[in-house]
Order: structure tokens, then sequence, then C-alpha cells
């Protein structure tokens, strides 16, 4: 098999036992539509009030819903042994795991970017805003997917992963959240946010580059001996 | 010529990974490091506390620097330690490099947090609050998350070999995003700088409260080489446990 | 003397920063002799059974 079949193989493979669980899918997209709506209610539904928030919270919640479904990655192939068989597979280690990454955020990840529009109306942004909120989780989100990847592939298997990861990971995301978050904010003071979205584009470039490696490395760590 | 040195120098590098040798050096090594971090503690403490003159515009409260700053720097020093020894773990698989990593973690942490306490200290007479979100706290808040990370997955694996591993990757990709965690967050603040900012450290600060400074950043240095020391040896007699230089050690005793 | 530790009104602040640094450092040199005693001794034991 080529590399780009096999690529494919474990794309299609991926999506296809997520696809089975369709329950699961809707999860993060649920959570994160329900922990943004429980903003206005705690602070208050005052527009202007709401779209000063609307960035940050809007922001959060989408990072808090990835950190949430980062849990199910990789766990179910760990521990019924098909993550050894894929380790052992002769096709570039690095290469697998970004079909698998791909395969999260596709499930996981795009639902979250695809509602967040209407989030932004939730919270009374401007069109402009919206775009510009758009384009920063399209940005952010991958990002935030894979170096939760490599969070999860360090602590597979855990007692207590699920604190963990998120202790191991949250200092990670600070800087996405703060360039996403302003690049909102920018724009709905009329301001140019193009600085900070190429900062995202940066940070999601340099994790796309390195994060397959570095999470192959911990996977294997945290399979060889178990 | 060159290459008697260059061989000696690979000599004494392996000699020193090997565990007896180095639990017997650093044995040594600990009561003269104790001694001069004492001298050294002394001579900053009595320089900061009683011999530098008060500032005009914060009074004797400044002297918290003492050992605020310090701490902040060993915070930074220790991680950077922890990251390169994680490297060399990953790279040339020396055990000794991991042991000085795990050694090492606790009191970096303690000096981020100790960064943090005396620096909110610091604040409330000079600004009025427990705690501002200025961009060097921030940071320093980061950084101990990242401590007590490392810290909770070294904890949480109990194969000593695969703890090592797990730990020395996420020291890397640490390591690798402080900058970026750095300059984000000082970008961040300067967009919301707070009407009245008070510098922590002038840049012209003077000699007589300069030299009680870097007095105690070095008995910090040395403070945490004694630590890093009695903690590689404890790590050392742990992991080499069933060979016979331990045995032969413990019976002596 | 009592100016000294008055420290010109900030006391309460500098002297607990001092204190909380003094109780860092020293709760890590203990821990970390104690850990060191307690290992070998536990070895100790294990050899003389």
């Amino acid at each position: 098999m080529q590399y780009s079949q096999a690529f494919k193989a474990m794309l299609v493979r991926d999506l296809r036992i997520a696809f089975r669980q369709r329950a699961e899918i809707m999860l993060p997209v649920v959570f994160f539509v329900v922990v943004v709506s429980l903003f206005p209610l705690a602070i208050s539904p005052d527009p202007k009030i709401l779209q000063n928030i609307g960035p940050g919270v809007i922001w959060v919640s989408a990072l808090l819903s990835v950190l949430m479904s980062l849990q199910g990655l990789f766990r179910a192939d760990f521990h019924d042994g098909s993550m050894e068989q894929i380790l052992l597979s002769p096709y570039p280690g690095p290469l697998l795991v970004l079909a698998r990454i791909v395969a999260q955020w596709c499930v996981t990840g795009l639902p979250l970017i695809i509602i967040s529009p209407l989030l932004g109306l939730l919270f009374h942004l401007e069109t402009s805003a919206i775009k510009v909120l758009f384009i920063s989780l399209l940005l952010g989100v991958p990002y935030l997917n894979m170096v939760g990847a490599i969070g999860v592939a360090l602590t597979i298997g855990l007692r207590q992963a699920g604190a963990l990861l998120s202790l191991l990971v949250l200092p990670l995301y600070v800087p996405v959240l703060i360039f996403g978050s302003n690049a909102v904010v920018s724009a709905s003071n009329g301001l140019p946010s193009d600085g900070q979205l190429l900062w995202l584009a940066a940070m999601l470039i340099l994790a796309s580059t390195l994060s397959p490696f570095v999470i192959n490395s911990a996977l294997r760590v945290s399979c060889s001996f178990r | 010529m060159k290459r008697s040195v260059k061989g000696g120098l690979w000599l004494w590098f392996h000699k020193m990974a090997s565990p007896a040798y180095f639990y017997d050096v650093a044995g040594r090594l600990i009561p003269w490091c104790v001694i001069i971090t004492a001298i050294l503690l002394l001579v900053g403490l009595i320089g900061g506390l009683v011999f530098a003159p008060a500032d005009y515009q914060q009074g004797d409260g400044f002297r918290i620097i003492y050992v605020h700053v310090p701490s902040a720097w060993m915070s930074m020093f220790i991680y950077i330690v922890i990251a390169i020894n994680s490297a060399i773990f990953l790279i040339w698989h020396i055990k000794l490099a991991d042991i000085v990593a795990r050694s090492s973690a606790v009191l970096g942490a303690s000096f981020a947090f100790l960064a943090l306490v005396t620096g909110s200290i610091w604040g409330k007479p000079m600004w009025g609050t427990w705690w501002i979100w200025d961009a060097r706290l921030t940071s320093e808040l980061l950084l101990l998350f990242l401590y007590l990370g490392y810290i909770g997955l070294r904890s949480a694996i109990d194969d000593r070999r695969v703890a090592g591993k797990a730990g020395a990757i996420l020291a890397l990709v640490g390591v690798a995003n402080i900058p970026i965690i750095h300059y984000s967050v000082v970008w961040w603040n300067t967009l919301h700088q707070p009407a009245s900012v008070s510098k922590f450290d002038d840049p012209s600060i003077h000699l007589s409260m300069l030299i009680p400074l870097l007095s105690m950043a070095l008995a910090f240095k040395l403070f945490y080489l004694c630590i890093v020391l009695i903690n590689s040896r404890s790590e050392l007699l742990e992991q080499e446990k069933r060979n016979q230089w331990v045995k032969k050690l413990v019976a002596e005793l | 003397m009592s100016e000294f530790f008055a420290m010109g009104g900030y006391a309460g602040y500098v002297w607990s920063s001092y204190g909380i640094a003094a109780i860092v450092l020293f709760l890590n040199a203990f821990s970390s002799l104690r850990r060191h005693q307690s290992i070998l001794h536990r070895l100790k034991r294990l050899e003389s059974k």
C-alpha cells in the first residue's frame, strides 16, 4: 500500500468507528452550546455586556469542548490492543497519527466551528466579528486538537488521565486563546485583526508539522510497557 | 595533545554517568555546597536587609526584591535545566540525566510558587491589590502550571522508564512553548495596561542594591545544587538497589 | 533595632515574604534529607533479612 492509501485507510477507519456512535459526536457540540448559554444566565442578558464578553466566552467554551472530546481519542484502541498493532505497522507512525488527528478534528472540531456563527448571534456580535470568529476558530481548533492529542498520548491508561490531561495541556493552549479571542474583540471594535489571525495560522503550521512526530513518540513511550 | 584532552573529558563524562562514582562524588560535594550557600545567604541577607539604602519610592518595602527576583530567576533556570536533561536523556539515554530532571522538579515548582506569593505580597502595598494580571506574574503562574503538570505526569506513571521518557517529552514541549506563552502574555498585557503600573526593577539599579541581589541569586543557585545532589543520590539508591555497590554501601552503614 | 524590624512600616509585608521563603526552602531541604535517610534505612532492613 502506498503512503497516501495508508493515510486514507486510517482516516476512513477512524471516521467509520466514530460514526457508529453517533450520539458521541453530538456531545462536544451540545456541551459547547450549553456552556456558552450559561454565561448570559450567570452574568447578564444586556446586549452591550454580551458583546463584550462574547468572544472570550465562546473561545473558552470551544477550548473546553475540545478538551472534553479528547478523552475518547486513542483510548479504545489502547485498551483493546489495536494501538500496538498500529504502531507496529510498516507505515510511518507520524503519517498514521496525522490521519487520526484529522479524523478527530472532523468529528469533534469541525462541528464546533460550523455552529460558532450561531453562537456569535446569541451574543449580539456584528457580522464582521462573526466572520473573524469563524476564521479564528477554524485556525485555532485544529491546533487545540493536535496539542491536546500530545497530552492524550502522554497520559493514556493513567488513573486520573482526565484531570492530568487538562493540567498538562492548558498552559499550552493559552497563546492560541489569547490571540483567537483578541482577534474577535478587535473585529468587534472595528480594528484590524489580521495580525492575530496570521499568528494563529503560524501556530497551526508549527503544530501540524511537529505534533505528529511528538505524538508518535509519546504513543510509543506510553505503549511500550503496558 | 588535543586528542588526549578530548579523550580525558569523555572519560570523565562517562565516569560521572556511572552511578556509584556519581553517588560518591556528590556525597563529598554536598557539605561544601552547604557552606557556600550559607555564606552567600548571609551576605545577601545582611546586604539586602541592612546595608542597602531604602528605595526613595517604595521605602523599605522594596526589600522583598531580594527573595522575589531570585525565586523567579531560579524557577526559569531550573525549568531550562530540566529541559536540557530531558533532551540528553531522550537522545543519549543517560539515566543520570533523567534522575537530575526528576530531582529538580519540586524545587523548581517551589520557586515558581514563591515568586508568585512574594510578588503578590509586594503588590499589595505597591499597587493596592493582592493580585494583578501583569505579564510577568501571569507568565510565572503558567510556568507553575507547567511544573505541576510535569510533576503530576511523572508521579502518575508507575513504570520508571516510561515516566522518564514521557516526562522528558512533556518538558521539551513545555520549554518550546515558553517563549510563545511569554510573548503572547506580554502582548495581551500591553493591550490592557492598568492605569498605574510600577516597575519591579529599575533599569538603573544602584550597586549597593545590586550586590545583595546577585548574592541571593547565587545563594539560591547553590541551594538548588545541594538539593539536586541529595535528591539524585536518593533516586540512584532507589534505582540501583539491586546492584552490588548499593548493597555494599548499605551493609557498611 | 526596632526600626530594623519595623521596616519603615512595611514590616508585615517584608517579613512575611522572607518568612514564607524560609519555610519553603526549609521544607524542601528537610524532605530531601528525610527521603534519603528513609531509603537508606529501608534498604538496610531489606539487606539484613
